[in-house]
């Protein structure tokens, strides 16, 4: 039985209860993060800002928000827009900041990938970081429904038809997923559950776990230097901080991230006031109509690179390739055959394989938002094949790249 | 400055992606129609210089109009309620008192002459077959470009007043487009009404919902389906398109039942107010509360910076 004291102050009483001393050294003042880094390193704090923001405005909705094909767009459009205080502020809150939070993981991504993030011990951060980016998909998806619009509908009837998986036409699973023949009121609740409940609870705990696997290999520096970071921290303690390679979390370095965050949230709101159309498709403001198909279907645009893998291809190698793009990435850190974790820019021919993947993803995006027609649909397959045989040769060409000697 | 030059990167790539699925792709996907600016050049401009006296005599005599048309202005009540006139016709004829103030003068007067034709709604209505239910005015019996002209000036003088931009929506959209966030419907405002405290029924309520449905059932029969709702069409549709889809529905809508209804730049920009008004309420409170945001994470961001500097100065 630990032995209690009478307390000297409030400060003390939770010490002994709580070990606040202990845990604030833990988290933070004595959690060490190489000095070596840039603003992308604030990514991370970005993104679990943005989560926040999404998830207190996604409460206010909530309030409001009507789980019924008959009221749910009406409550959206006309109660939350209109008839509630702020209503309007909230919505283009939420959904500017879906949006932008997949323009932040993919920055996160590229960052990971540049600097080599994902390989020496930080497989599981890597891991953890793809779980993230699966659900906060499903996330959004499945919010896309809630409004209820044309494009809710039928986006929501083209990716669910993906279940049929091809010739193996399994049509009871994709009537099993819907709820019924096509999507209907068992659809939309379902769907609602999944946002509003446990997609939620998945995030925050794969947050957690993604900070978890960040704390033995600690974050990577921009020079892909190996730091000993016992040694480090105890010149820092000892007080030559200038000299340490390492700073501590709080606030060394959560005065950058929080500078950061401010240029970040200009940016934001700056979206949210005068610039939130390209987060609200304007097909999605008709009111969803099974019988009036839309001329032109597509997702949101942070899903459009795997739509372009999918839909140049006949029907059952669309589904192999989609389903390749999918699984891919998480196999960065084994198809990567280099021992060298350092920055893409030193890495020679890898260098030249990350920039043409960045560029194949963004010409991806721009050709899955592109009607399918004419040139396009060329571009389309080229830059689909492109995709897979970047990720067929990577393997071959980390294997070839030279190790770099020394540390 | 290194960093500097990695935000520029990620800056170029994050406007590249967004050109290419917003304004590129958009322009890809949209039929790109020429904006004609109202200007009705289709139509032959007046000749005569109208007279309102002769043209009020001619609008409540020879030319019949009152006889479907009320003219509210004028103190002409309405021939038929709204359901009988969409049981006879298809549609409710619209009030007349605001047409000369919404609508350019070469339209009204192609109007009278040869409604299907100003309407551009010759390949629905073919004279033989379909007849269109206004009548082309035949003369009086003296000049005739001189009786049009006349009446186009009666319906310019009534109108002289300033027109909102809900009378406008009512006069020019209004008997076919419901708009339910501004609570109309087709024939009228939904009036206010109350329930019986005993059975918690609204029967005045019920039986306006009733006269509704009969509307719309004579409307969708006489359009081919029910014209949509435009509540907050001003966000399903771009500027670009219902400029140029009002200016002439054919130039987008190959074929479609929706006529043109001849209104000026002017009479247009009343319509799509009321449109914001129902549609994107809240344009006034963003632009009011987002500079004071902005400012706020502004002062944040250098108070930010200060602190970051204070933090840093022992570290390099
Ligand atoms: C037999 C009944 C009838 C008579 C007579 C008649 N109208 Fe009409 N008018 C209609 C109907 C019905 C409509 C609506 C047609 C539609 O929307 O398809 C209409 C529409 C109009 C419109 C609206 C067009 C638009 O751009 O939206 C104007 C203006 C108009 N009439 C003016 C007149 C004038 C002026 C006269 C007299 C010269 C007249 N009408 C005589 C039945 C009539
Ligand atoms: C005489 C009836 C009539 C009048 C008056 C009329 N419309 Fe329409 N409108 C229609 C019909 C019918 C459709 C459906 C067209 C279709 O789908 O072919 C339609 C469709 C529309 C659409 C949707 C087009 C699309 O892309 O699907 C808009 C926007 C619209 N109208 C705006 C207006 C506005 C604004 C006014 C008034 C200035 C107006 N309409 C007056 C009958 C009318
Ligand atoms: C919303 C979801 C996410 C949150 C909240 C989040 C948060 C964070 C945070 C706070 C860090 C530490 C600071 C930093 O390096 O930025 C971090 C690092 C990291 N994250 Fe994420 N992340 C998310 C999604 C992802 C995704 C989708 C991936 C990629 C698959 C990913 C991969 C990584 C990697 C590899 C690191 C280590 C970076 C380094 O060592 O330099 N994360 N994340």
């Amino acid at each position: 039985m630990a032995h209690f004291t009478k307390a000297t102050s409030i400060h003390d009483w939770l010490n002994q209860r709580l070990a606040v001393d202990k845990v604030e050294k833990v988290l933070a003042t004595e959690y060490w993060i190489p000095k070596n880094i840039n603003f992308l390193w604030a990514m991370g704090m970005i993104l679990a800002v943005t989560f926040g923001l999404l998830l207190i405005s996604g409460i206010f909705l909530l309030m409001y928000y009507k789980p019924d094909t008959k009221l749910a767009f009406d409550s959206v459009n006309y109660t939350i827009m209109s008839q509630v205080g702020y209503g309007w502020l909230w919505r283009h809150v939420h959904a500017v900041a879906a949006s932008v939070v997949f323009l932040i993981i993919y920055i996160h991504m590229f960052t990971a990938i540049y600097y080599g993030s994902y390989k020496k011990g930080r497989e599981m951060i890597w891991i953890s970081g793809m779980l993230l980016f699966v659900t906060f998909s499903a996330e959004a998806f499945s919010g896309y429904m809630l409004p209820w619009g044309q494009m809710s509908y039928w986006a929501g009837m083209v990716i669910t038809n993906i279940f049929s998986m091809g010739s193996l036409n399994l049509n009871g699973l994709v009537e099993w997923i819907r709820g019924g023949y096509v999507p209907g009121d068992a659809y939309l609740t379902r769907f609602f559950m999944l946002h509003v409940v446990l997609l939620p609870l998945v995030i925050m705990a794969l947050i957690v776990f993604h900070f978890a696997a960040l704390r033995i290999p600690h974050v990577n520096n921009q020079d892909g230097e190996e730091i000993d970071f016992e040694e480090e921290s105890a010149k820092y303690l000892a007080g030559s901080t200038r000299q340490s390679k390492v700073i501590r979390f709080q606030f060394d370095f959560l005065s950058k991230d929080i500078l950061v965050l401010g240029f970040f949230f200009i940016f934001f709101f700056y979206l949210v006031f005068y610039h939130f159309e390209f987060a609200m498709d304007p097909v999605n403001f008709d009111p969803a109509n099974g019988l009036k198909t839309p001329t032109h279907i597509y997702p949101e645009w942070y899903f459009l690179w795997s739509y372009e893998i999918l839909r140049p291809f006949p029907k059952n190698p669309g589904l192999i390739a989609f389903g390749f793009a999918q699984v891919i990435f998480f196999l960065l850190p084994f198809l990567d055959r280099s021992p060298n974790a350092v920055p893409a820019g030193r890495r020679g021919i890898f260098k030249v394989w990350f920039w043409l993947l960045l560029i194949n993803m963004v010409a991806l995006t721009i050709l899955g938002k592109l009607p399918p027609v004419g040139i396009y649909t060329t571009y389309g397959t080229i830059a689909a094949y492109f995709f897979i045989g970047l990720w067929i040769a990577l393997p071959i060409v980390t294997k070839l790249e030279k190790p770099i000697g020394g540390k | 400055m290194k960093e500097l030059k990695i935000l520029l990167i990620v800056i170029f790539f994050a406007l590249l992606t967004y050109w290419g699925v917003e304004p590129f792709a958009h322009s890809k996907m949209h039929k790109h129609v020429e904006d004609n600016k109202f200007s009705y050049v289709d139509l032959p401009p007046l000749t005569k210089k109208g007279d309102a006296t002769r043209g009020k005599a001619l609008v409540m005599g020879a030319g019949a109009c009152v006889g479907c048309h009320s003219i509210k202005a004028a103190g002409i009540p309405a021939p038929m309620d709204p359901n009988t006139a969409a049981a006879s016709y298809g549609v409710n004829p619209p009030d007349l008192s605001n047409v000369g103030a919404l609508m350019d003068e070469r339209f009204l007067a192609e109007l009278i002459k040869n409604p299907t034709k100003a309407l551009i709604l010759e390949h629905k209505f073919d004279g033989k077959t379909r007849v269109f239910p206004m009548p082309s005015f035949m003369g009086a019996g003296g000049d005739k470009e001189q009786e049009v002209a006349d009446m186009v000036a009666y319906l310019k003088k009534i109108s002289n007043k300033e027109v909102s931009p809900k009378e406008a929506y009512v006069t020019s959209c209004g008997r076919c487009h419901a708009n339910r966030y501004g609570k109309y419907e087709q024939i009228g405002f939904v009036p206010k009404t109350k329930s019986n405290i005993k059975t918690n029924q609204d029967i005045d309520l019920l039986k306006f919902k009733e006269k509704v449905a009969d509307y719309q059932g004579n409307l969708a029969e006489y359009m081919g389906k029910l014209p949509p709702d435009l509540s907050i069409m001003i966000r399903a549709r771009s500027e670009d398109f219902m400029k140029t889809f009002i200016e002439d529905p054919q130039s987008q809508l190959k074929g479609t039942a929706m006529p043109r209804v001849g209104l000026t730049n002017e009479g247009y920009e009343k319509v799509m107010k009321y449109l914001e008004e129902t549609g994107d309420p809240s344009k006034p409170a963003r632009d009011a509360l987002g500079i004071k945001v902005i400012g706020f994470f502004v002062i944040f961001t250098i108070l930010a910076l200060l602190w970051k500097k204070s933090v840093w100065r022992d570290l390099h």
